[in-house]
């Protein structure tokens, strides 16, 4: 159909004008508008150069409907840009993806008025209209994936730099409380801080306390095992505290043998364990006089 | 050839690996240490590996095997010093070196030795900064 592939650059070009005041209605009548985090002004701005560039996509392209071509590049860019910030600004999926579907109802009108005496040509343009705005409509959805994961990446990071938290009980005694699941990347950090501060320290005890370690797999108690046997090889004691009556029953279950490690319910009998161990003890002071 | 020097301190010997252990030096080691140990009598062993940055687990288990034998020539042997890096490598290895004591410095472990030895101790195991 080599004629009627230029069809939809033409009517596009032609109409470039009415289309954008026309979609722009449209976008805003949606129940998707979000007046809170986006404003006419910019939408409109948007919405501009958004088919201007398709416009300039169609003429080079020629109908080549391929949006990944480099023919596209002008739109995808757009595209990138306008998803990646309205995925930071907080919209809904289904809001950014209205942006590219709502051009559909414009464009069919046009092409309804422009075809209507050419049914056969008028349905072959619908069609190929759908297909690329649909293409546009996915590709702008990858492209919010994408920087939403980037989002939870990173916060992932941050909660990883955060949670392992390495503290100085007394002199020669550190405490490591651990919260939230421990998995090999976390157990990681977690064990290469722990490290580094025993050499920064020079402390001879550490007590791992896994109170807000909601659940202990076998894994988990390797990983455990695997940082109080590094701990050791550095020459530091390592006690591991907090451990809850269900953990408790799981690791008996599961088998896990914690040989040689020292466990205590609570961080205060720990660090009772770990004075007692560098020679010290808490007295309690007389009644003072009142 | 390359050496590792064994220094005497009373009747412990001091080995401090100042360089990167290769495998002709280890077993070098292993059998300098274990005459020097009867030579001297010595008591106690302690080996300094702070220097030490990089182990595989052909120097892990020659660390294990320099322990056992001091120790079934009667020397109480003490590893001092492992880098973190090393720590995890050796633990990630599976070599986890159970029968071998370790502290965290030479004083430390000088400390450990001698109450092993069972001798009056001024440090009483209590962490020194």
């Amino acid at each position: 159909m080599p004629k009627s592939e230029s069809r939809l650059a033409e009517i596009v070009a032609r109409h470039e004008r009415e289309l954008v005041p026309e979609w722009l209605r449209y976008q805003l009548e949606t129940v998707t508008r979000r007046r809170d985090l986006l404003n006419d002004d910019e939408l409109r701005d948007q919405s501009r150069q958004f088919v201007e560039k398709l416009r300039a996509s169609l003429e080079a392209t020629d109908g080549n409907l391929d949006v990944m071509s480099p023919a596209w590049v002008g739109v995808r860019e757009l595209l990138d840009e306008l998803s990646r910030a309205r995925a930071r600004q907080g919209f809904s999926a289904t809001e950014t993806a209205t942006f590219v579907l709502s051009l559909k109802q414009p464009l069919f009108e046009r092409l309804r008025s422009d075809l209507a005496r050419d049914p056969e040509a008028l349905t072959s343009e619908l069609w190929r209209t759908t297909v690329l705005l649909d293409k546009l409509g996915l590709y702008t959805m990858e492209i919010y994936q994408t920087s939403r994961e980037e989002v939870i990446a990173r916060q992932q990071q941050e909660m990883l730099e955060l949670s392992t938290p390495v503290v100085q009980l007394w002199e020669g005694v550190l405490a490591l409380p651990l919260i939230g699941t421990l998995d090999s990347a976390r157990t990681q950090v977690v064990m290469e801080t722990l490290l580094q501060t025993i050499v920064q320290t020079g402390a001879g005890i550490a007590i791992i306390d896994i109170t807000g370690v909601p659940t202990v797999d076998t894994l988990v108690a390797q990983h455990l095992l695997k940082t109080v046997a590094a701990a050791r090889l550095m020459g530091a004691e390592c006690i591991i505290s907090g451990i809850r009556p269900q953990i408790a029953q799981t690791i008996v279950h599961l088998g896990v043998e914690l040989g040689g490690v020292v466990t205590k319910a609570t961080l205060a009998d720990a660090f009772a364990i770990a004075l007692a161990r560098t020679g010290r003890t808490v007295v309690k002071l007389a009644p003072a006089a009142s | 050839m390359e050496r590792i020097p064994i220094l005497k301190m009373g009747d412990c010997l001091l080995v401090t690996i100042q360089v990167d252990m290769h495998d002709r030096l280890a077993t070098t080691l292993q059998d300098d240490l274990t005459e020097r140990i009867v030579a001297a009598r010595a008591r106690g062993v302690l080996i300094d590996i702070s220097a030490l940055e990089i182990v595989d687990s052909f120097i892990g288990r020659m660390l294990a095997n320099i322990a056992a034998m001091s120790q079934v020539l009667d020397a109480k042997t003490v590893v001092v010093g492992m880098q973190p890096a090393v720590a995890i490598t050796l633990v990630e290895l599976g070599l986890a070196l159970p029968g071998v004591s370790t502290a965290l410095n030479v004083e430390k472990g000088m400390a450990l030795i001698g109450r092993a030895l069972g001798r009056s101790d001024r440090a009483d195991g209590g962490p020194q900064t």
